[in-house]
């Protein structure tokens, strides 16, 4: 294996990462707040469905990007009146919520385009360009560094730097401001933070909306980044992925940021090798693939490290009983 | 009184509907054909449409009318294909391999209704099931691929990864090893579930790797998950072929040709036969103009004279049964790479 190689696996590791850590940090918030979500790959879907709609018939991405975003907010809504404001149970919700949104990108896109559900290809300043980062050209000499930084680095789309922005941000928001505290209060004691005098109800709103606002542009970054238009059920289980990523990252944006590279990691190699032969035996990439999730139950079995929910997940605040 | 009126009108419709689909079948001639579009819908730009363009084609030439269905779920099968045959729509022409086994308990209670299915065989003995012969058209392509790729390198994307695919994997391979003797294919399935054939995601990720290993002909036989590879591979502009209908114009000049199954002209010749549909195998091959390349203005440029002759030169060596080219699923093994 040789250096274009490696680098050629990091570059699509981390294209194929940036989906999966906007669903993640996505995950992140609202579970923190106490709302279990396994809704993400719907929302991704309709984000994916909404921003390709709309820059297709706009024929700007960023247009595109925004109505993503609105399209996966508008489910969060659902998702929170559900769980919040009528206090009904968050996996039935999430469920629905998929579903939903599976049936609806159809049927819309069918009904708007006539394509089998399809949105037009989108083309020019429908998608999103790649950008260079500033002294790309120049440090690309230098050993080791110039190829990291010019190749795998650079060279992205800008919503690729926004999700890795988005965890620092995350950090900070959590733990350094006074609003990371209430929220992780919430998702661990609603009722202290009850008591203190805050809202549970719109803490929990607040943490809902940042979800939507971060599958949106997961979503727009599966349809109008990473390809080109939208197709059906085109997410193939990313949401899911994220969630397990979410458990092994033990629901913190740092770890986030390494479960999602592993998972993008291991995707691209199984891309570039599909079978990788051991000598003696071969490992088929299904093997590879499905690598997230059974690292994943190793860890929620509790064999390496222990996984440890926030403790109010899944269950609706009732004030007084 | 009212009402034992109406129960008695209820009871008394179904009985005559099949009185009066029993005098249409025995009729024959004035039974109007059917058509069932299977889940990928009717505007699928592919497979379905196929099947559409051929029905129209037919009321064109006719003037005649036919009944279609769409269906919405997996669910809904069993009672279409029933529905259908009970108003005395015959033949009934069904698309898709997922039809076989409703078709299987269907076809035997409506013994004078003929029924085709297009991708798949079913054994009944008022049953046409028209099979394509895929490795002979992704043949033609791998030719083509072996000619136009300067690397000497082509690529193979498959969605899910079942033997039918590998079929069109193997028959690309041996194309294009005979087109260049010293070329190597790398070969990649998106999945190993029906997410495989909706994953344009996972399709460009894999169609570029491949293009970082060399490939420089890309053939894409995976459903939605091919629009990415030919996405993928226009924007490295490096050369793609598409597959089952005419993808050419997705990517003017940068689609090399697309293997084609004339699915419209199946159902054409179907509904042209009417209630005298042959039972039986009908195999769609070269011959028998089944399968074949899409030739247009969009990917005129990439195609030279040479290559041109050469796929008719191998067309007519395939026709006359000099060239065979192996079918993966006769043994589940493909000869070249």
């Amino acid at each position: 294996m040789d250096v274009a190689t490696v680098i050629q696996i990091l570059d699509s590791a981390v294209r194929l990462m940036t989906p999966l850590l906007l669903a993640c940090l996505a995950g992140l918030f609202s579970e923190r707040s106490g709302i279990f979500d396994i809704g993400l790959e719907g929302k991704m879907l309709m984000a994916a469905f909404a921003s390709a709609a709309a820059a297709a018939v706009t024929g700007n991405v960023w247009i595109g990007l925004a109505a993503g975003v609105a399209g996966s907010l508008a489910l969060s809504l659902i998702h929170g009146a559900a769980s919040i404001t009528f206090r009904g149970n968050q996996l039935i919700s999430g469920v629905a919520i998929n579903f939903l949104a599976s049936g609806l990108t159809v049927l819309l896109g069918q009904t708007w385009f006539g394509l089998g559900g399809r949105t037009p290809a989108l083309e020019g300043a429908a998608r999103f360009a790649e950008w260079k980062l500033p002294f790309a050209d120049r440090i690309a000499p230098v050993p080791v560094i110039g190829p990291l930084y010019s190749d795998v680095l650079s060279g992205h789309t800008p919503l690729v730097y926004a999700a890795l922005l988005a965890v620092p941000a995350t950090w900070w928001l959590l733990y350094r401001t006074r609003f990371g505290l209430r929220l992780r209060a919430v998702g661990e004691n609603p009722a202290s933070v009850d008591t203190a005098g805050v809202s549970v109800t719109r803490l929990r709103w607040t943490a809902i909306a940042i979800t939507g606002l971060l599958t949106g542009l997961a979503g727009a970054y599966l349809a109008t980044g990473l390809s080109a238009g939208f197709v059906k059920e085109m997410s193939a289980g990313r949401g899911y992925i994220a969630l397990a990523a979410l458990i092994f990252a033990n629901w913190r944006p740092w770890r986030a940021l390494g479960a999602t590279f592993l998972f993008g990691l291991m995707e691209a190699v199984a891309n570039r090798f599909p079978n990788i032969d051991l000598g003696p035996f071969t490992v088929p990439s299904m093997f590879m693939n499905a690598l997230p999730y059974i690292l994943t139950v190793i860890i929620l079995a509790g064999f390496i490290g222990r996984a440890t929910p926030p403790r109010a997940g899944g269950e609706p605040y009732v004030k007084e009983r | 009184m009212s009402l034992l009126k109406s129960l008695l009108a209820g009871g008394a419709t179904p009985a005559l509907t099949v009185a009066l689909a029993v005098a249409a079948t025995a009729t024959g001639a004035l039974a109007e054909p059917a058509l069932i579009f299977d889940l990928g819908g009717k505007f699928d730009k592919s497979f379905n449409e196929a099947a559409f363009a051929g029905a129209q084609r037919w009321v064109e030439e006719t003037g005649g009318t036919y009944k279609e269905l769409e269906m919405q779920s997996e669910a809904q099968r069993e009672q279409a294909l029933r529905r259908l045959a009970e108003t005395g729509a015959n033949p009934i022409v069904t698309t898709g391999f997922a039809f076989a086994d409703v078709l299987n308990q269907v076809a035997p209670d409506y013994p004078d209704t003929r029924f085709v299915i297009i991708d798949t065989v079913v054994e009944q003995p008022n049953v046409q099931s028209v099979v394509y012969s895929e490795p002979e058209g992704s043949y033609l392509a791998g030719i083509l691929a072996g000619m136009s790729s300067k690397s000497g390198t082509a690529g193979f994307i498959g969605g899910m990864d079942i033997p039918l695919i590998h079929k069109f994997q193997c028959g690309y391979a041996q194309g294009f090893m005979a087109a260049r003797p010293d070329g190597k294919i790398v070969t990649n399935f998106t999945g190993t579930t029906p997410a495989a054939w909706n994953d344009p995601v996972k399709g460009a990720e894999l169609a570029r790797a491949q293009i970082s290993q060399g490939a420089d002909v890309i053939y894409a036989a995976a459903g939605g998950t091919g629009i990415g590879v030919l996405q993928a591979a226009a924007d490295a502009n490096v050369l793609s072929v598409g597959v089952d209908s005419n993808q050419n114009h997705l990517h003017p000049g940068k689609v090399l040709t697309s293997v084609l199954k004339r699915v419209d002209n199946s159902v054409y010749e179907a509904f042209k036969a009417g209630t005298a549909v042959e039972p039986g195998v009908k195999v769609m091959d070269l011959k028998s103009d089944g399968v074949g390349l899409a030739m247009d203005d969009n990917n005129k440029p990439l195609i030279t004279p040479e290559m041109m002759a050469a796929v008719e030169d191998a067309t007519a060596k395939i026709v006359a049964g000099e060239t065979k080219v192996h079918d993966y699923m006769t043994d589940n093994a493909c000869p070249a790479g």
